[in-house]
C-alpha cells in the first residue's frame, strides 16, 4: 500500500471519545491525520482546523482501525466465494483497516508468487491493508515445510496451515524453531484429526439428539497442550487460532504465566453462540472448531477479559449459498464475520464482561503485535488507520446486504448494537455509513 | 410431527405429544384389519401420489411403505440413489424441488444424512415422512415398535424397556427413546461406553454396560443391529468380543420379566447381538413388528395426506377416529372425501 501515491487531504476528527490502548488514552480527544500518518492528538478544540477536512465524531468513539488477523479472502482460486476486493470492502465496512489472510487458497499461498499476487490484488482494491499469512507446509499437506524466508521477504507476516491442523508434531516443532529466524508466529488451528475426524459439530447433548457426528473438545485441548509444550521447548512464537474450549483457555493462561511465547485469539461466534445454535440443522452454525457449550462460551469471555485471549479475530470464512444449502454433514464449514465483529464484541462490553478499552485493545494493538505490524495505535507518526463508531446505534443485520460476496452468517435478522460510521485507511476515508 | 411451510410432516418423534402418538397407534390398529382381508385394499388414498425417495439402501422399510401406499390405493413411485439424477450430481434439494413440482401428496425420504428430512420439509411444498435420516430419527420404526409393544402389554406407561446395542449411531434408538418416554415408559440403554453416549442420561434414560443387569426384570428388550463396519472404528475390538458381552442369549433373558417380549428392527446378525434361540424363541415378536410396519405406515400416510383426517397440527393432533377404515370400502371413501 505504501507505494501507492495518493494525495490525501488532512483530516481533523473532532468531538469524539478517543480510545487508544497502546498510548493509554481513553478520553475526549481530537485527532489530526495528514500525509497518511497521525499528526496530532490533542484536547477537544485544541487543534486548529486550518485546511483540514472536518469530521464530526461527537457522541462516537474514535480508535485505531481494527486489525483482523484471521480472514479467508479466498483469492486466488475461490473467487466465487470472495475476492481480495470484496473481502477488503467487507473489512472496511466492519471497521477493519488491516487484515491477515490465510493461506488455504488455490493455489495455496506457500510461495512468494501467490503472496505477491494477493498483495497486488489488495493494492488494486485500495481499501484495507492486506497481510498474507503463508502456509507452514507445501500445499497444506502437513509434510514438507514451505519456504518461510521467501514468503517472508515477499510480505507474509506469519505462517499457518489454518483449516488443516498440523498433525505431525515433528513438523510443528521445526516450524516453531525455524520461524524464530524471522520473528514470526506460527498460527495453529488446533484440532486433532484423529479425535475430530468425521465430526461436524460439538460433541454433546445437541449432537447426540440431532444424530450428528461429534467433535470432542479434547480434540482441541490435546493439540493446544502439545503446541504449548512445543513452544516452551523451542522458544518459538505460537499463536493459537480461534480458541473455543474452556480447558484451552486455562492452558494458555498458565503458559503465559510461565513465560511461554504464546498468544491467542477468539472469534465472536465462539463468545456469542453455543452449540444449540445448530438446532434445526442450521448450516450457518457449522464451523471448525465448532460452537461449544455455555461453559466454554463463559470461559472464552473470561479469557478475553483478563487478556489470556489477547485478540479478537473473526475467522471470516465466506462460502457460497450452494455450499451451505445442503445437508449439515456435507455443508461447508465457517461463517463470514468481518461486518459483525464490532457489534458482537460490544455486546460483551454492554454485559460488563469486557471494558471498552480491553475490547479495542483486542481488536487493535494486540493483533498488531502478534503479526509484528507497526499499526493498531494512534501514536504520533503511526499510519493513519482510524475507525469511528457509534457503540449504541441499533440496527438489524440483513445477510443479503453484507458487503462480503457471501452471506453465510448465523446472525441474519439479529438486532445488533454498534456500527462503524467511518473507516480511514492511510489517512484516506475509504468507507462512510451514509444512513 | 411438525408443521413447516403449512404442511404436516413426520420428521421425528422428539417433541411429538402422547396424544399424537396414541392417535397413530389407534389408527394403525384399524389399518391392520385391511391387511387381514382377502382383498387387501381400500380406496382411501385413491388418486394420491406418494414418492418413496430412498437414497440409502433399504429393503424392508421401502417395501413396507410401498405396500402401505398400495393398500390405501395411492400411487407410489420409488426412487433410489443410483439410477436417479442424484447419481448425476444433482443435489438433494434440487431433486426434491423437482419431485415437488410434480405435485405428490407425500414424499417418504430415507437418506444417510441426519437432518435430510428436515431439509426437504423446509424447501418443498408437501408432507414429508422421515424413513430414516442418518443417525437422527426413524419415527415410523419406533411407532411400529410402540404398536407391537402396545399389542402385547396392557399399556405402555409404567413399562421398563431396555434397548441394547449401538446407541450412538442408532436412529431407531433415538426415536424409540422419545416415543417410549413420552408414553411414560422407563428406558434403559445398554452397550459398550464407546457406543453409549452419557448425554442420553440427560434425555431421561438409564445407562448400563452389563446386559444381564440391563434386562433384569424388564418388560421389553429391543435389540439393535450391530453394524459390522463399526469394528473398524475401534468402537469395540472385535465382533467376537462384542458378542461375548452383549449378545442376548436365553441365559441372559432369564433375568427379564417372565412375560418379556423381544424386538429387533432387523436385519439381525444371529450370534452377534442376538442368539438364534432367542430370535426364534417364544418371546420374539419380530414378525409382528414387520406386519405392524405396514399398518403403521398406512396410518401415517393417511393422517398426513387426508386433509380431513384431523391432521397433525403442531404438537397436538385433533383426534379423529378412523373407524371408517375398518368398515366398508365405500364408507372409507366418503370419510376420506369429507
Amino acid at each position: 500500500m505504501s507505494e501507492r501515491v495518493r494525495q490525501t487531504e488532512p483530516i481533523l476528527i473532532r468531538g469524539g471519545h478517543l480510545i487508544d490502548p497502546d498510548v493509554g488514552i481513553n478520553e475526549p480527544r481530537d485527532l489530526l491525520l495528514d500525509g497518511g500518518i497521525v499528526k496530532a492528538v490533542d484536547k477537544p478544540g485544541a487543534i486548529p482546523a486550518t485546511d483540514a477536512d472536518l469530521i464530526d465524531a461527537s457522541g462516537q468513539i474514535v480508535s485505531p482501525g481494527f486489525i483482523d488477523m484471521h480472514v479467508h479472502l479466498r483469492e486466488p482460486g475461490y473467487e466465487y466465494k470472495e475476492t481480495v476486493a470484496t473481502g477488503s470492502m467487507s473489512a472496511v465496512v466492519g471497521g477493519v483497516t488491516s487484515l491477515g489472510c490465510m493461506a488455504n487458497t488455490d493455489p495455496v499461498n506457500d510461495n512468494a508468487a501467490v503472496t505477491q499476487y494477493i498483495i497486488e490484488k489488495s493494492r488494486l482494491a485500495g481499501l484495507a491493508n492486506v497481510y498474507p499469512i503463508g502456509a507452514v507446509s507445501i500445499g497444506l499437506e502437513g509434510k514438507q515445510m514451505s519456504e518461510f524466508g521467501e514468503m517472508y521477504e515477499a510480505g507474509v507476516v506469519a505462517v499457518s496451515d489454518d483449516g488443516m491442523p498440523i498433525m505431525d508434531s515433528g513438523l510443528m516443532r521445526r516450524a516453531l524453531e525455524y520461524a524464530r529466524m524471522f520473528g514470526i508466529a506460527v498460527i495453529a488451528h488446533e484440532e486433532d484429526l484423529c479425535l475430530c475426524g468425521g465430526g461436524v459439530m460439538n460433541e454433546g447433548l445437541t449432537s447426540v439428539r440431532l444424530g450428528l457426528r461429534g467433535i470432542p473438545s479434547v480434540g482441541e485441548t490435546a493439540m493446544v497442550a502439545r503446541d504449548i509444550e512445543l513452544a516452551r521447548y523451542t522458544q518459538g512464537r505460537l499463536h493459537v487460532a480461534h480458541l473455543s474450549a474452556a480447558e484451552s483457555v486455562e492452558m494458555v493462561r498458565r503458559a503465559k504465566a510461565d513465560g511461554v511465547q504464546v498468544t491467542a485469539e477468539a472469534a465472536p461466534h465462539h463468545f456469542t453462540l453455543d452449540d444449540t445454535a445448530v438446532e434445526g440443522y442450521n448450516t450457518n452454525a457449522k464451523m471448525y472448531p465448532p460452537l461449544r457449550t455455555p461453559r466454554d462460551v463463559e470461559a472464552v469471555r473470561a479469557g478475553l477479559a483478563d487478556g489470556t485471549i489477547d485478540t479478537i479475530a473473526t475467522d471470516h470464512a465466506p462460502h457460497h449459498r450452494d455450499e451451505k444449502g445442503v445437508s449439515f454433514d456435507r455443508a461447508a464449514k465457517g461463517i463470514v464475520g468481518l461486518e459483525t465483529m464490532l457489534p458482537l464484541s460490544l455486546e460483551l462490553v454492554r454485559k460488563g464482561e469486557l471494558t471498552m478499552q480491553r475490547m479495542v485493545e483486542a481488536m487493535t494493538i494486540a493483533p498488531a503485535k502478534n503479526l509484528g505490524l507497526d499499526r493498531g495505535t494512534l501514536k504520533s507518526g503511526a499510519p493513519a488507520d482510524v475507525v469511528i463508531f457509534d457503540p449504541d446505534y441499533r440496527w438489524t443485520l440483513d445477510a443479503a446486504a453484507l458487503a462480503s460476496k457471501s452471506n453465510n452468517t448465523p446472525f441474519d435478522g439479529w438486532d445488533l448494537q454498534g456500527k462503524v460510521s467511518r473507516t480511514i485507511v492511510g489517512g484516506r476515508s475509504v468507507w462512510e455509513d451514509r444512513r | 410431527m411438525d408443521e413447516t411451510s403449512g404442511h404436516r410432516h413426520l420428521l421425528g418423534l422428539e417433541g411429538v405429544s402422547a396424544e399424537d402418538i396414541q392417535l397413530l397407534l389407534d389408527s394403525a390398529q384399524k389399518m391392520k384389519e385391511v391387511s387381514s382381508r382377502d382383498v387387501k385394499k381400500v380406496p382411501t388414498l385413491r388418486g394420491k401420489t406418494v414418492i418413496n425417495l430412498f437414497l440409502e439402501n433399504s429393503t424392508r422399510t421401502r417395501i413396507s411403505f410401498e405396500i402401505a401406499a398400495k393398500r390405501l390405493s395411492a400411487d407410489s413411485i420409488n426412487l433410489s440413489g443410483s439410477g436417479s439424477s442424484l447419481s448425476k450430481g444433482e443435489t438433494l434439494s434440487d431433486t426434491a424441488r423437482n419431485l415437488a413440482a410434480m405435485s405428490p401428496d407425500a414424499i417418504v425420504v430415507r437418506h444417510q444424512a441426519a437432518g435430510a428430512a428436515r431439509l426437504l420439509a423446509d424447501i418443498v411444498d408437501c408432507p414429508i415422512i422421515n424413513a430414516g435420516d442418518g443417525g437422527h430419527e426413524h419415527p415410523t420404526q419406533a411407532l411400529l415398535d410402540l404398536l407391537t409393544i402396545y399389542e402385547h402389554k396392557p399399556e405402555i406407561e409404567g413399562l421398563t424397556v431396555t434397548i441394547v446395542g449401538d446407541i450412538l449411531h442408532s436412529r431407531v434408538a433415538r426415536s424409540n427413546v422419545y416415543g417410549l418416554l413420552t408414553l411414560g415408559a422407563k428406558v434403559r440403554l445398554c452397550g459398550p461406553p464407546t457406543l453409549l453416549p452419557d448425554e442420553f442420561r440427560a434425555l431421561g434414560c438409564e445407562l448400563f454396560y452389563d446386559v444381564a443387569e440391563a434386562v433384569r426384570d424388564v418388560d421389553v428388550v429391543m435389540m439393535l443391529r450391530i453394524q459390522r463396519e463399526r469394528q473398524g472404528g475401534n468402537y469395540f475390538p472385535s465382533l467376537n468380543e462384542y458378542a461375548h458381552y452383549f449378545c442376548l442369549t436365553q441365559e441372559i433373558l432369564a433375568e427379564a420379566a417372565p412375560d418379556v417380549i423381544i424386538l429387533h428392527p432387523g436385519p439381525m446378525n444371529r450370534g452377534i447381538e442376538i442368539s438364534s434361540g432367542v430370535a426364534d424363541g417364544p418371546y420374539s415378536v419380530m414378525m409382528n413388528q414387520v406386519a405392524n410396519g405396514v399398518a403403521m405406515r398406512m396410518a401415517v400416510l393417511y393422517q398426513l395426506i387426508v386433509p380431513g383426517a384431523g391432521g397433525i397440527r403442531g404438537s397436538s393432533l385433533e383426534v379423529r377416529q378412523v373407524e371408517a377404515v375398518s368398515g366398508s370400502s365405500d364408507s372409507v371413501e366418503k370419510e376420506a372425501a369429507g
